[in-house]
């Protein structure tokens, strides 16, 4: 038995099944982000006492810079992949991982010198929202990173036999990692700067 | 009958890509869209009626308060001491009555079941587009449910803040403390438990853990958990079936050949794809304020300093937090969710309707736009739950017009239905009767809601008994009705047998009785102005007194109830192995794909790749030999 359009697309749509999955799948992410970014904007302006508090912000710059340089090696691992250069393809995704990890890397010190002041998630409204929006991006970025990490080791396989259906795999984890990257634009301002 | 064909299973077994799995992969862990839709539809089949048992226990206390269960009252040692409910028992049996109905029952039995099963079958899919994912998503499911069981035997028992879980209630029943667990352990006399609590005792890391763990371990905490899982079910779920709909599309099935049932699906899908994540939100929200001690749906200066059996007080919160905020997340999901449960409904009953009348549905497109259009406005008018919350007059004039606009194309609908029965040569088949019951019960359930949409109105009756009357009237003889004549329907497909007549009339007529003998007094007695959620049934107040002796008479009949569903157990089981055997794979001379292969359907489901040259119910086309003509002839 086989399913149709796993690897090419169907005609009249213009989509192999996995990417209109995945769209579908963001449009879901985007209404739980959104239903926590109009918490935090409820939260905000309905609460007098509202404080806003200080966060590390050449640290919250320098990982914005990170994850938006991962979404460009996203994109060229996945452009390798289309040239038939799975050496380069292999490259660029750990790029990607490690950029991930950077960014894992510097949030643990952040979220560490927080913990250190005593400011817990219970401490105030500011911080509660803080550490459950960045901390439901953060398990966000750790399963993108499993996805790559698994399509990095072992991929040779679908490579040899299925290279279509291997790019599609890295197009379809790119646009998942692409939104993470914009989950992250948006909250940087709204949680640092603003 | 030259088309009525009987695909034997030799031929089957020649399938192109045949291969043997072992007992496991075919029956528990398969990844095929129909064991998937049987494993959905029993394990929801048992959901339904363990929240039905609850909801029995229940009625013994409303009946007859604080009298002593008789027979298996002693079942119950720690909740119903001598056999008497206590206060907390019941809340927590109504909490979980309307959430095991609507989250474990209903929605996986609509969705999950018939959507697994049928739909493919319907568009002439080999299976759905993502197999792996439809498996994680009964898995999912499955575990979200075990974790709503198991919250019954922790400390303090299962959720009973509503099914609603409405803050700050919901935030502060903390029925534990958690160092109550570890004290516990030390004073265990058991060497190794004792020796675990004084490890717990030192070690001030797995000391945090452990208190996390036990934060977590009481009913409304597990409850939280258990939901997350669930929608995390659904998202995947609601994915895999629009993608299979959209891209697994037999040739020549184009959108308006497509089967209403299976357009029912895809806007339920898509209501679950975006209504359900602000819960997901709402939900991490609130185990944030029960777990990690934040505010979120807690205001300012909350003082909770009673010494209730369930309460724990002196906690220090930071406050600050709305708990309107949560009942707007939780509506934003639960509004959307009333369709998710009537829609597939909806779509059963169309199919079985022009089977049974032998003519096509009356208005076809009229019935796909009108549910397109609930599908939208269904995300415009959750706050009409919440015109008591003092959110203000402007905003709930919003929301009223809204409301009594999304009850035009559900009229449009039951509308097309009872048009479609006008000259029709009516089958008084089982699943026939369910689906003409189901359309003036339907429509007392939607006529009824129109006061509680209304602002003025709903102020009288907010929180009353007509509420449950009216909700359990779309749902109860509405959906579970629907979902009774979809079983009576497509069972023959699934098993190759059909059930027995006699007894789906008996489980009919006895099943219509008592539920309007349950429901219709509610409706006096929520317009009398008996609360909803009283312990007591509401003897303690003067106004109900004249509609109190309604509750012994609307509990028989929900035991009534329970009894009249013994039939159709016994049928759906004595039938696999001894009801009729189908004369032939298409035991209903039914138009739709899904009778167009071998019976039961192989792994595949299609012996050659189908190919669909009509529109779904042709029914009676003049000139043409036997009064249906399939899809793909």
């Amino acid at each position: 038995m086989e399913i149709p359009y796993t690897v090419s697309a169907r005609k009249d749509t213009g989509l192999y099944n996995g990417k209109l999955g995945i769209w579908l799948f963001l449009a879901s992410e985007v209404m739980l982000f959104g239903a926590l970014f109009s918490s935090y904007i409820l939260i905000r302006v309905l609460h007098p006492g509202w404080t806003k508090e200080h966060l590390n912000v050449p640290l919250g710059l320098f990982n914005t810079a990170v994850l938006i340089a991962s979404s460009v090696t996203i994109v060229l691992a996945w452009a390798s992949l289309m040239l038939k250069k799975y050496n380069k393809f292999r490259m660029y995704l750990a790029i990607t991982i490690l950029c991930g990890a950077t960014f894992m890397i510097v949030k643990s010190f952040e979220y560490r010198e927080k913990f250190t002041h005593g400011h817990w998630p219970s401490f105030n409204n500011f911080y509660a929202l803080y550490f459950t929006l960045t901390g439901l991006h953060a398990l966000h970025v750790l399963c993108g990173m499993a996805v790559m990490t698994y399509l990095l080791f072992f991929g040779r396989k679908m490579w040899e036999k299925q290279p279509q259906r291997l790019a599609n795999r890295i197009e379809v984890t790119g646009l998942f990692w692409h939104f993470v990257d914009l989950v992250w634009i948006f909250l940087f301002p709204i949680l640092y700067l603003l | 009958m030259d088309h009525a064909t009987t695909h034997d299973d030799g031929h089957a077994h020649d399938a192109p890509h045949h291969e043997e799995l072992g007992f496991w992969r075919k029956y528990i862990f398969s990844t095929d869209h129909k064991v998937i839709g049987i494993q959905y539809g029993l394990t929801s089949l048992i959901f339904l009626f363990f929240g039905f048992s609850l909801m029995m226990l229940m009625r013994w206390q409303l009946a007859y308060p604080g009298q002593p269960l008789p027979y298996i009252g002693w079942m119950f040692s720690h909740s119903m001491p001598g056999g008497v409910m206590t206060p907390d028992f019941y809340n927590a049996l109504g909490a979980m009555h309307g959430t095991i109905m609507v989250f474990l029952g209903i929605v996986p039995l609509a969705f999950g079941a018939f959507g697994n099963y049928v739909v493919p079958l319907q568009i002439g899919a080999p299976d759905m587009a993502f197999p792996k994912l439809n498996a994680i998503s009964y898995w999912a499911y499955l575990a979200g449910g075990l974790i709503m069981l198991i919250s019954f035997f922790v400390p303090g028992g299962a959720a009973n803040a509503g099914w609603t879980a409405y803050p700050p209630l919901s935030v502060i029943t903390t029925p534990i403390d958690p160092k109550l667990i570890i004290n516990a352990l030390d004073s265990s006399s058991l060497g190794f438990l004792k020796s675990i609590g004084e490890w717990l005792h030192h070690s001030p890391f797995f000391g945090g853990v452990a208190a996390v763990a036990s934060k977590c371990w009481n009913g409304q905490s597990l409850w939280l958990i258990g939901m997350i899982l669930l929608i995390t079910s659904s998202l995947l779920g609601s994915v895999n079936f629009i993608v299979t709909i959209i891209q697994l599309r037999c040739p020549g099935m184009t959108w308006m050949r497509l089967p209403f049932f299976c357009w029912a699906q895809l806007v339920t899908a898509f209501l679950l794809l975006l209504a359900f994540p602000p819960l997901e939100a709402a939900g991490v929200m609130q185990l944030m304020d029960r777990v990690a001690g934040t505010s979120f749906f807690l205001p300012e200066g909350l003082n909770v300093s009673y010494a209730g059996a369930n309460v724990v007080a002196g906690y220090t919160r930071a406050g600050g937090g709305s708990p309107l905020l949560w009942q707007h997340l939780f509506w934003f999901l639960g509004h959307p969710e009333v369709y998710v449960l009537i829609l597939p409904g909806l779509g059963i009953i169309c199919e079985v309707i022009t089977n049974n009348t032998r003519k096509p549905i009356w208005g076809y497109r009229s019935l796909v736009y009108s549910t397109l259009t609930i599908g939208f406005l269904s995300f415009t008018v959750w706050a009409h739950h919440m015109y008591l919350t003092g959110m203000g007059t402007k905003i709930s004039a919003f929301f009223q017009t809204t409301t009594m606009m999304i009850s035009i194309p559900s009229v449009i609908i039951l509308t097309a239905y009872f048009i479609s029965l006008w000259g029709g040569s009516i089958r008084f088949t089982t699943p026939m009767m369910f689906a003409m019951a189901f359309l003036p019960m339907f429509g007392i359930g939607g006529l009824t809601g129109l006061p509680l949409g209304f602002n003025a109105s709903d102020i009288h009756l907010h929180d009353t008994y007509y509420v449950i009357a009216h909700f359990h009237y779309v749902v109860a003889p509405g959906t579970i009705f629907a979902m009774f004549a979809g079983i009576y329907y497509w069972y023959p497909k699934a098993t190759g047998r059909m059930l027995n007549e006699k007894l789906g009339h008996l489980h009919f007529w006895g099943s219509l009785i008592t539920l309007n003998g349950i429901f219709f007094p509610m409706f006096i007695q929520g317009m009398a102005g008996v609360s909803r959620r009283l312990f007591d049934g509401g003897t303690q107040y003067l106004h109900a007194e004249p509609v109190l002796h309604w509750n012994e008479f609307i509990s028989i009949s929900a035991w009534g109830l329970g009894i009249f569903q013994i039939p159709f157990i016994i049928n759906f089981f004595w039938s696999i192995w001894k009801g009729r055997p189908v004369a032939n794979d298409n035991p209903w001379d039914a138009t739709t794909m899904e009778w167009q292969t071998p019976t039961p359907p192989p792994h595949g489901n299609f012996l050659v790749p189908p190919v669909v040259k009509r529109g779904p119910y042709e029914y009676s086309v003049p000139g043409e030999a036997k009064d249906y003509t399939p899809q793909n002839q």
